[in-house]
C-alpha cells in the first residue's frame, strides 16, 4: 500500500493529526535509533552541531521542557529556554512580535508550548523556522502521543490490533486528542471513558468508543491510559467531588484486574495520586509511567532530528 | 434636474413588478415608474440606458451593521462604514449601539446622525441601547432616542441579560412602536467558547458555544413577545432549532421576525479545519454553525422563515485579528461581499428568486425598521440599488472601502453584483467593471 517514508513532509510537527501512519512509524522507528543514544555512556551525536532549538514555553513546565532539552543537548544543538509568564490581564508582546524578534535570530526550530489552541500554527505560519508542538491549549500533545505510542510499542511489539482505555478528563485534554488520533490511525481500538461532562462533543466521530464505564473501558485492554483531573475542573461544576471521582473513574488494582493479565498502566504525568489513579497501580508492576519519561527524550530527539537534523540529502557525496 | 434609468429590469415585490421599466428621477425622488417613458425636452434630462443585463431594485438596507463611532474609530466610522454599505450596494445602514459610549442616550444618537450627514452617502438609522450602557440593567431613555432618530433597540454584542427586562423592554418599546433586536445567547451556556460546539472544535481543541446557547434565548424572547404582544426580532440567527422556534411562533402569530448573516448561510463550522487551521476571520459570534444549520438557514430564506439578510458587518483592525484565535476579536465585515454572496449562494444557485432577494435586503428590513424605501413608490426618495446578476466578481479585501479588512471570501470569485447605487437620486457608487452602468459616470 502505502510506502514507509524516510522523512517528514513539513518543516513542523503541528499535531498528529497531520501525520500520516507512514509518518509515524518513521518516527517511532528513528526513536528506538535515538534511545539507544541514551544508553550509551557518553549520550550525545552530532546529528544536530550547529543547529539553534528556542523552546518557548508560555505554560509552566517542568516535564515536557526538561525532556526537550535534554534531548536537543543529546543532539548536540544549541538551545535556548524562553519562559514567558502571561495571563490574560497582561496582554503583553503579541505572539507573532515575539515569533518574528526570535526568526531575526534565525533559529531552526521552535519548540512552543501555549495555552492557546492553535498558537502553534499561527506561529508557524509566521515563521521560517520549524514549529514543534509541546502542547498548544486543548489541541494536541503530538510528541506526548508519540511516547505513548512508542512506549506501548515497546511492550506489546505493535500497536494494531491493541485495545487501548484511556480514563479521565478527555474534554480539555490534549493528550487525549493526540494519543487518540495516533492510536486510531495505527490500528489500535481506542476506549474512551470518563463523566459525559468531560467528554468533548462528537467523541465517538474521532474514532473512539466511549463509555461511562470504567469496567467496560478496562475490560481486556492492553494498555490503560489515565488523564490528569485538575481540581479547577470540580469548581467548574464537570463532577461533584475528587472523592466521588476516585469511586467511580479511579484506577483501583481491583479495576486493572479486569484488564489482560499482561496490561500496561500509563500516566502523562502529572499524576494525583488517590484522585484519577491509586499509588497502588502507580507504583505496581504493570505500571510503565517512568518508561515514558524515558522515552519522551528518545521521541523528542527521533522529531527534531527528522525536522532539523540531516537536510543535506543533495550535497551529500 | 431629471434622470431618466432606461431599458433596465425592475424588480419591486412590493408592487409587483417584474420586468422592462424605466424610472425617472426628479429632485431626488422617484417621479414614475413606467414602460418607455419619453425623454422630454432634451437638455433638462439626462438620459442613462442601462439595458437589459441591469436589474433595479428598491435600495437595500442592512439593518445590522457596526460603525464603531464613537470610540473605535480605527476600525471604522460613520464616513467609512457608509462608503463601504454603497460600494455594497446597501443605501441604508442601521447601526447597533455597541459604541464607546454606548448609544444609549440622544446625545450619541445625534452625534452618529452629524457623522452620517456629513458623509453624506448610505442613510444611517442609529438603533439605541435596551440599558444604559448596555449592560442589562436600567432601561435606556428609549422614547428620547426614538425622537433623536433611533429605529430600533438592541444591546448587540450582549443578549438582554435577564427575562425580566427583555419583557419590559419589549413593552416600552412597543409603546413607541419599535422592535427589540436581541442577541440571543444564553453566556452561562456560551461560557468562554469560541466556535460552534461540535465535532469540529472538539477536533481543534476550541472551547465550544453550544447551539442550546442561542435555541434557548429565541424561545423566551418568542415567549416574551408572545406576552406582551410587541415586535421582537432576532439578530443574526443561526441554528437550525431556533429557526424551528420562529417558524412556529410565526404560525401562531406572534410578532416576531429573523436576520440571517452570509457567513451563516455559506459557510459552516468544517472551515475551520481547512484550508487555514485557526482562522480568525471564521471567528465570530454566533459561530459558524454545522453544516445541518446552514443548509436549514437556506431553506429558512427559501420558504419566507427568515424576514432579512443581514450582514453582522463587524470591523476589526488586523491587530485584532493576528493573534490566537481564542484571543481573536469576533466577527468579520460583510457590506461589500453580502450582495454577491447572496446572488451567487441562493439566486443562482436556485434557491430563491430576485424579487425575493429583494424582500430580503430591501423590503423587508424596511417594514421591521418602519424606514423609508423598500419599495418604489412616485414620490419616494429615490434610494435604488442596481444589480449586475451575471457579473464575475472576485472579492478583493484590500479594495474595500471599509476601514477593516477582516473577511474570509479574500479572492472568492462569485457570480453576480452590484452596478450601482443611487441614494435620493445622487449615484453614489457605480461599479467600473460594468460597461453597462458607464452612462451613469464615474463615481
Amino acid at each position: 500500500m502505502s510506502e514507509q517514508a524516510v522523512r517528514l513532509r513539513g518543516k513542523d510537527l503541528l499535531g498528529i493529526a497531520d501525520l500520516t501512519a507512514s509518518e509515524i512509524s518513521l518516527i517511532l522507528d528513528t526513536a528506538e535509533a535515538m534511545k539507544e543514544v541514551s544508553a550509551r555512556p557518553i549520550k550525545k551525536v552530532p546529528a544536530l552541531r550547529g543547529k539553534t532549538v528556542i523552546n518557548l514555553f508560555y505554560e509552566p513546565s517542568t516535564r515536557t521542557r526538561t525532556s526537550f532539552e535534554v534531548a536537543e543537548k543529546r543532539l548536540s544543538a544549541d538551545t535556548l529556554n524562553i519562559a514567558i509568564a502571561t495571563s490574560s490581564v497582561v496582554k503583553g508582546e503579541t505572539l507573532i512580535d515575539t515569533a518574528l524578534n526570535l526568526e531575526a535570530m534565525n533559529p531552526d526550530v521552535i519548540v512552543l508550548r501555549h495555552a492557546s489552541s492553535g498558537a502553534c500554527h499561527l506561529l508557524a505560519r509566521t515563521c521560517r523556522a520549524g514549529v514543534v508542538n509541546a502542547g498548544d491549549g486543548m489541541h494536541e500533545h503530538p510528541t506526548q502521543g508519540l511516547l505513548d505510542a512508542f512506549t506501548i510499542r515497546e511492550r506489546k511489539g505493535r500497536l494494531r490490533g491493541l485495545k487501548v482505555a484511556i480514563i479521565g478528563d478527555m474534554l480539555h485534554s490534549r493528550v487525549f486528542r493526540s494519543n487518540v488520533y495516533l492510536l486510531t490511525k495505527m490500528g489500535a481500538e481506542v476506549w474512551a471513558c470518563g463523566p459525559p461532562t468531560l467528554m468533548p462533543v462528537g467523541i465517538e466521530q474521532l474514532g473512539v468508543r466511549a463509555t461511562t464505564s470504567v469496567e467496560e473501558a478496562v475490560a481486556d485492554a492492553d494498555a490503560v491510559m489515565m488523564l490528569r483531573i485538575q481540581l479547577e475542573r470540580m469548581q467548574g461544576g464537570f463532577f461533584p467531588s475528587l472523592r466521588e471521582y476516585f469511586q467511580v473513574f479511579g484506577m483501583t488494582p481491583e479495576r486493572v484486574r479486569l484488564a489482560k493479565p499482561d496490561a500496561i498502566i500509563m500516566h502523562p504525568g502529572p499524576m494525583n495520586r488517590g484522585v484519577e489513579i491509586a499509588s497502588e497501580v502507580a507504583d505496581g508492576p504493570a505500571s510503565v509511567i517512568l518508561d515514558q519519561v524515558a522515552n519522551g527524550v528518545a521521541v523528542r530527539m527521533a522529531v527534531l532530528y527528522l525536522l532539523a537534523g540531516g537536510g543535506d540529502d543533495e550535497t551529500a557525496a | 434636474m431629471r434622470l431618466l434609468l432606461k431599458g433596465a429590469r425592475v424588480i419591486d415585490p412590493a408592487s409587483g413588478v417584474d420586468g422592462a421599466r424605466d424610472i425617472l428621477i426628479e429632485d431626488g425622488r422617484i417621479a414614475l415608474v413606467d414602460r418607455d417613458i419619453p425623454a422630454g425636452e432634451a437638455g433638462d434630462t439626462r438620459v442613462v440606458e442601462l439595458g437589459p443585463a441591469l436589474v433595479i431594485c428598491p435600495g437595500f438596507i442592512d439593518m445590522h451593521v457596526h460603525l464603531r463611532e464613537p470610540g473605535y474609530e480605527h476600525k471604522e466610522t460613520v464616513a467609512t462604514g457608509a462608503a463601504a454599505a454603497v460600494a455594497g450596494g446597501f443605501t441604508a445602514v442601521a447601526c447597533m449601539p455597541n459604541t464607546n459610549p454606548v448609544n444609549d442616550s440622544a446625545s450619541v444618537t445625534r452625534f452618529i446622525l452629524k457623522q452620517a450627514a456629513e458623509a453624506s452617502l448610505a442613510r444611517v438609522y442609529p438603533i439605541g441601547a435596551v440599558s444604559k450602557g448596555s449592560d442589562g440593567r436600567e432601561l435606556a431613555e428609549m422614547a428620547d432616542m426614538r425622537d433623536a432618530g433611533c429605529v430600533a433597540f438592541s444591546d448587540d454584542g450582549r443578549p438582554v441579560a435577564t427575562a425580566l427586562l427583555m419583557r419590559r423592554a419589549l413593552e416600552y418599546a412597543g409603546m413607541l412602536g419599535l422592535p427589540v433586536i436581541d442577541h440571543c445567547e444564553d453566556k452561562t451556556l456560551a461560557g468562554e467558547g469560541v466556535a460552534h460546539e461540535g465535532f469540529h472544535a472538539s477536533q481543534l481543541g476550541l472551547r465550544g458555544i453550544p447551539s442550546a446557547s442561542e435555541d434557548v434565548m429565541v424561545e423566551r424572547d418568542i415567549v416574551l413577545a408572545a406576552m406582551t404582544g410587541s415586535h421582537a426580532h432576532i439578530a443574526h440567527l443561526s441554528t437550525a432549532g431556533a429557526l424551528r422556534s420562529v417558524r412556529g411562533a410565526k404560525a401562531r402569530g406572534v410578532r416576531v421576525t429573523c436576520e440571517v448573516a452570509p457567513h451563516h448561510f455559506t459557510l459552516s463550522d468544517e472551515r475551520l479545519l481547512a484550508p487555514l487551521a485557526y482562522d480568525t476571520n471564521l471567528k465570530m459570534n454566533p459561530p459558524l454553525r454545522h453544516a445541518a444549520d446552514r443548509d436549514a438557514l437556506v431553506e429558512g430564506l427559501r420558504d419566507g422563515t427568515v424576514d432579512v439578510i443581514a450582514t453582522d458587518h463587524a470591523p476589526h483592525h488586523a491587530d485584532d485579528k493576528k493573534v490566537e484565535f481564542d484571543r481573536a476579536s469576533f466577527g468579520i465585515v460583510g457590506l461589500e461581499t453580502a450582495v454577491s454572496l447572496s446572488l451567487d449562494r441562493l439566486v443562482h444557485a436556485g434557491i430563491i428568486t430576485l424579487a425575493r432577494m429583494v424582500e430580503l435586503l430591501s423590503a423587508n428590513p424596511a417594514r421591521i425598521l418602519r424606514v423609508p424605501g423598500g419599495r418604489l413608490r412616485e414620490g419616494d426618495a429615490a434610494d435604488l440599488t442596481v444589480l449586475a446578476p451575471d457579473l464575475r466578481v472576485t472579492v478583493s479585501a484590500a479594495s474595500f472601502r471599509s476601514k477593516s479588512r477582516n473577511t474570509p471570501y479574500d479572492g472568492w470569485a462569485l457570480r453576480g453584483g452590484v452596478a450601482a447605487t443611487v441614494v435620493g437620486g445622487r449615484v453614489l457608487f457605480v461599479n467600473p467593471d460594468v460597461p453597462q452602468a458607464a452612462g451613469l459616470g464615474r463615481v
